[in-house]
């Protein structure tokens, strides 16, 4: 499947600023069944882009800005080409063990709650899958989906009592269960192409299994994550893994307005 | 070794914070003195001056209190909600101070910390002896201050506690003869009264200028004279001019140290040689108000060019 | 009891009159000098220290308080061949951390491939920190400095009891304890040659302009980085800044821009080449560590990891010193150098084993139980002075979770002769040296921070519990007549202004 992405991200100050710093995880990698075809990363303001990777094995892009900035406008566009894939994540870059997945953050701590349902989600199913596959359909049918909101740092306890989720919740709370069953776990931020339905930054989860790999699921459509997902970055929780984080240096506040398209390329030919 | 511009604004608020209390226990002590001193009490109109100097008259006024020397005084010394007040300038002083301990030397620590320690836990000023005692060791500290610092070496930390207290002695002694101007004088009272002349003594007193002032004129108190000797006699170090002139010394000396001239240089030296050319009966003719209105606005500006060539923020 | 039996540094197993040979002067110094004369000396130390505001918390102990550390006059000392089997055994330890570090954080993990630590107690580890994995500091040195805790029990007997290789505090101590010896005691040093302690911020300087990224940059921008005044530690920090002749600045003072790091001055912006930083990993940079962090340098992680800048210690180095990779140190030195290890770890029983579990919990009254997370003295049962209650509830405690605990024998600690209230008595102590490594190689400076149990019979050197300091001396070995007192002990480096 050939997807392209335009997600544009602008910010607008009531006061200009002295100084912008952000950290940027917002290109994807290749893998064994996605190709990043074409991806660029541009700012409408005199900013300095530099390129490395962070301790998890993701892209990050440094952004430096500085002057009197009252708006910025960050877009991301690029093309990716995806094959099916059964939800198998193979020759991502894994500087870290799976191991590694299982520790706590403090947003992913799980709580009694959470625990216990975890617990009961998989008690009596020995096969490893099948315990991920029930785990991912529990929490699918357990909350209603909420449309992206930015992030606030909120824990999977706290989400957890809600009734309706966004897809960076239900990511982190599926991490914080897969792991209380002593299966690795890891947050993932990307995209997913859907026909019909408004375009979102999107989150999903990945959990470990032996001889298999890195295997994902999407807690929210209750499924795997197949060839329309785009995969981006991936850590212990949303913190880790955000596509912006960053730093600003000036009085006032900021309006926020994200914009993205998900396109299937190609589709009807 | 180039200075760090966080310890360079400390530095520079250290100075005007010294500067700041010292003014206002010399404007206390003025104030208490012509209170006391006058054949007829000058009572609310002296402290009502004395606030509006320090331009804390509204704030004053918000507290609710009646204005009698007591309630006035324990304003401008104690009172912690008063950010003019003589402990919040040493408190701020001694942040700052805090902040840049290891430029500083033991000596103008010890100083500032003494000072501090006047204040700190004290609740009443006491009567008008007390306060009198309690300004004047404000007065004999900040004084040790200034001496710990030009005894400090003289580099960019000695010259920037000078230009900060520099600034801000502009300010103040403009500020003093622009309230004097607007204070009105009593019903029944007489330009070049008994009234008046306290007045203008009383500003003479405030930054010790007694002395200079008889030294400098022959023909005794006039309010011509004190205005030339406040504003252009470049002998009193408390006048404009003497200000305007060193903060324009000490910018090209730190223009020496970091090689760089900027906004601030410009502005201080352009202001020096209007200050030069100005004729203390033109200002009067003109108008002493509107002169010294441009003058402490022009200061602003300094001090805001200041804060950017050294990038305090 | 332990203090009974304790081997008395000074005054051996013989007591006052039948001091160790190489001591009887020293004895026979603390044996003439009036006590109320050494306690005059000892209050002038203090009065000194208190108007100074010298004040230090040491790792983990609590930052709240402003603490002046009781000092005390009578030194200790090591003899030239003591001192030299010991440095030879720090230069190797700090070397297997460094190695080790290198290992886990930017080579092949060998030492967990090959099964010598499980994987868990790394990567399950806190103090294992992803955000800087692959990362290679510059010159690949993580460890700059440390501060390598022992204890001792006989002449050269020395055990490890901790390993600080994150920003061990202490040493402005050292220094200052000196300088109050050599003004308060002269005449200690016209019997001894001691050697200088006084050098150690030139080698500090020297240390931290050996690991300056890039090519060889003349004259590298060096500076100390505090959360700030209000930080108990601050006066160390301030100390050490002002003896290098470096910038000591806080996190507002630095911006990062493309990739450097960037220090605000009068005349612009100066690109910063080395941080010795005194904040803790968790606040460094908060876009990578705590995003509430407000004593961070947004964007250091980057410029740290794009070579353009160093930072010592290095972040991430909290898994070379975590007490649960503790007791694999001597697996750690083995691996790292191919030989055993010339300090010994004080042996040690990882709960989490059941075996060990078993025998701590049938030796409980025997032995000293530790938090695997603990510091300070806290979290603490020291079984021969417990109470039934405290050991019935460390047993609940270890039942519930084993793999928290560690626990070790209770070593008959070393004591050095102390003032105390009935004169000079012995009391416990520890020792804190200090090691630096830059890309020339690791030097030990000849002295550190010794702590004292003033408590008698107390084995907890802690300051937040009653401990003290001393000054160690640490004697040269005798040279020719004519060479001058006090310049050797170790190599005196020339450092370029």
């Amino acid at each position: 499947m050939r997807i392209a992405i335009d997600h544009r991200t602008a910010y607008r100050f009531t006061e200009p600023q002295a100084r912008i710093i952000q950290m940027l995880r917002m290109r994807p990698c290749d893998t064994r069944t996605q190709t990043v075809i074409e991806w660029r990363v541009d700012v409408d303001c005199d900013a300095r882009l530099r390129r490395s990777e962070d301790g998890f094995g993701n892209e990050v892009t440094m952004l430096y800005a500085e002057g009197r900035i009252e708006a910025l406008e960050l877009r991301v566009t690029g093309e990716v080409l995806t094959l099916e894939s059964d939800g198998i994540v193979a020759d991502a870059p894994e500087p870290l063990p799976p191991m590694l997945y299982l520790r706590e953050t403090p947003r992913t701590a799980p709580g009694e709650v959470l625990a216990k349902f975890a617990r009961e989600a998989v008690s009596g199913i020995e096969d490893r899958v099948e315990r991920l596959r029930r785990l991912n359909t529990a929490l699918h049918a357990r909350f209603k989906a909420a449309p992206p909101t930015p992030d606030q740092g909120e824990t999977v306890q706290d989400s957890f009592l809600r009734k309706t989720l966004t897809p960076r919740d239900r990511a982190q709370i599926f991490a914080a269960a897969a792991r209380c069953c002593g299966v690795p776990a890891r947050y993932v931020s990307g995209y997913r192409q859907r026909e019909g339905s408004a375009c979102a930054p999107h989150a999903w989860a990945e959990a470990h299994v032996p001889d298999l790999g890195w295997l994902s699921f999407d807690p929210e459509a209750g499924a795997i994550a197949d060839e329309s997902y785009v995969r981006v970055a991936v850590a212990l929780d949303a913190t880790g893994a955000a596509p912006i984080s960053g730093q600003r240096v000036g009085a006032g506040d900021e309006e926020l307005d994200v914009d993205v398209q998900v396109e299937q390329l190609g589709a009807e030919s | 070794m180039l200075m760090l511009s966080r310890t360079a604004a400390a530095l520079y608020w250290l100075g005007r914070y010294v500067e700041r209390a010292d003014f206002q226990a010399r404007l206390i002590e003025a104030t208490v003195r012509l209170d006391a001193l006058s054949a007829r009490p000058a009572g609310e109109a002296a402290w009502r001056s004395a606030l509006s100097v320090s331009y804390t008259e509204e704030a004053f006024e918000a507290t609710g209190q009646e204005m009698t020397q007591a309630n006035v005084v324990r304003f401008l010394t104690l009172d912690e909600d008063n950010p003019g007040s003589i402990v919040r300038c040493l408190d701020m002083a001694r942040n700052n101070a805090k902040a840049v301990r290891t430029a500083l030397t033991r000596e103008s620590w010890t100083a500032i910390n003494r000072a501090w320690l006047l204040f700190h836990n004290r609740r009443n000023p006491g009567g008008p002896t007390a306060v009198l005692n309690m300004v004047e060791s404000v007065k004999a500290e900040t004084r040790g201050f200034e001496g710990a610092v030009r005894r400090m070496m003289h580099n960019e930390a000695t010259w920037l506690i000078q230009l900060g207290a520099a600034i801000e002695r502009a300010d103040n002694t403009a500020r003093l003869l622009d309230v004097k101007y607007h204070l009105l004088l009593p019903e029944g009272e007489v330009v070049g009264g008994t009234m008046d002349r306290d007045q203008w003594t009383t500003i003479l007193q405030t930054v010790s200028a007694v002395t200079a002032y008889r030294w400098l004129y022959s023909e005794g108190l006039s309010s011509a004279n004190v205005i030339d000797l406040l504003i252009s006699r470049f002998e009193l170090p408390r006048s404009l001019a003497a200000c305007v002139d060193e903060v324009v010394t000490l910018l090209s000396q730190l223009a020496r140290r970091t090689g760089l001239q900027g906004e601030a240089d410009r502005m201080a030296r352009a202001r020096l040689m209007r200050i030069q050319k100005t004729r203390t009966s033109d200002i009067i003719v003109a108008g002493l108000h509107e002169y010294l209105g441009a003058f402490i606005k022009e200061n602003a500006l300094l001090d805001s060019a200041i804060a950017r060539q050294f990038r305090f923020i | 009891m332990a203090a009974a039996k304790a081997f008395d540094e000074i005054w051996g197993h013989g007591g006052p009159d039948a001091p160790r040979a190489e001591f009887a002067a020293l004895a026979e110094w603390i044996a003439s000098t009036p006590p109320e004369e050494l306690a005059r000396r000892q209050q002038s130390a203090e009065a000194t220290f208190r108007q100074l505001g010298i004040t230090f918390a040491v790792y983990g102990e609590s930052e709240a308080a402003e603490r002046i550390i009781p000092f005390d006059i009578v030194p200790r000392v090591f003899l030239p061949g003591e001192w030299k089997r010991l440095s030879e055994g720090l230069v190797q330890r700090v070397d297997a951390i460094n190695a080790f570090l290198e290992d886990i954080y930017s080579g092949d993990q060998r030492i967990v491939k090959e099964g010598i630590i499980p994987p868990e107690l790394i990567y399950l580890n806190e103090q294992f920190r992803p955000e800087v994995n692959g990362i290679r500091p510059p010159h690949g040195i993580w460890a700059h400095i440390c501060g390598i805790d022992l204890v001792r029990t006989g002449p050269d007997d020395f055990f490890v009891l901790e390993d600080n290789a994150r920003t061990p505090s202490g040493v402005s101590y050292m220094l200052e304890n000196r300088e109050a010896m050599i003004r308060l005691c002269p005449e200690l040093f016209r019997e001894f040659r001691v050697a200088a302690v006084d050098s150690y911020s030139d080698l500090l300087l020297e240390t931290m302009r050996s690991v300056t990224p890039g090519p060889g940059k003349s004259r590298p921008v060096c500076v100390v980085l505090t959360p700030g005044h209000f930080n108990s530690a601050y006066y160390e920090h301030s100390f050490l800044a002002d003896s290098m002749g470096i910038e000591l600045v806080e996190a507002a003072d630095l911006v990062v821009d493309d990739d450097i790091v960037w220090m605000q001055t009068i005349a612009g912006r100066v690109q910063v080449d080395v941080i010795y930083r005194r904040i803790d990993d968790d606040f460094l940079d908060p876009l990578t560590f705590r995003p509430d962090s407000l004593l961070g340098v947004p964007g250091l992680i980057s410029a740290y990891r794009a070579g353009n800048v160093a930072i010592i210690n290095a972040p991430g180095n909290g898994i070379a010193d975590d007490k649960a990779i503790y007791s694999y140190m001597p697996e750690i030195v083995r691996f790292y150098s191919g030989g055993e290890a010339k300090l010994p770890n004080v042996e040690t029983y990882r709960c989490r084993e059941p075996d060990a579990l078993q025998y701590t919990l049938d030796n409980l009254d025997q032995l000293v139980v530790k938090l695997v997370d603990g510091s300070g003295g806290y979290g603490m049962l020291v079984g021969p002075t417990a109470t039934k209650e405290m050991i019935e509830a460390f047993r609940a405690a270890l039942i519930a979770e084993p793999h928290r605990y560690i626990a070790q024998p209770t070593l008959a600690l070393s004591t050095v002769p102390t003032m105390s209230e009935k004169g000079v008595a012995p009391r416990h102590v520890d020792f804190r040296p200090f090691v630096l490594t830059g890309s020339h190689g690791v030097q030990v400076v000849p002295g550190g921070l010794t702590r004292v149990a003033l408590r008698e019979g107390s084995l907890v050197v802690n300051s937040s519990q009653g401990g003290g300091t001393k000054d160690s001396f640490v004697l040269m070995e005798d040279v020719p007549q004519g060479q001058s007192q006090g310049d050797g002990g170790m190599q005196q480096t020339q450092v370029g202004s």
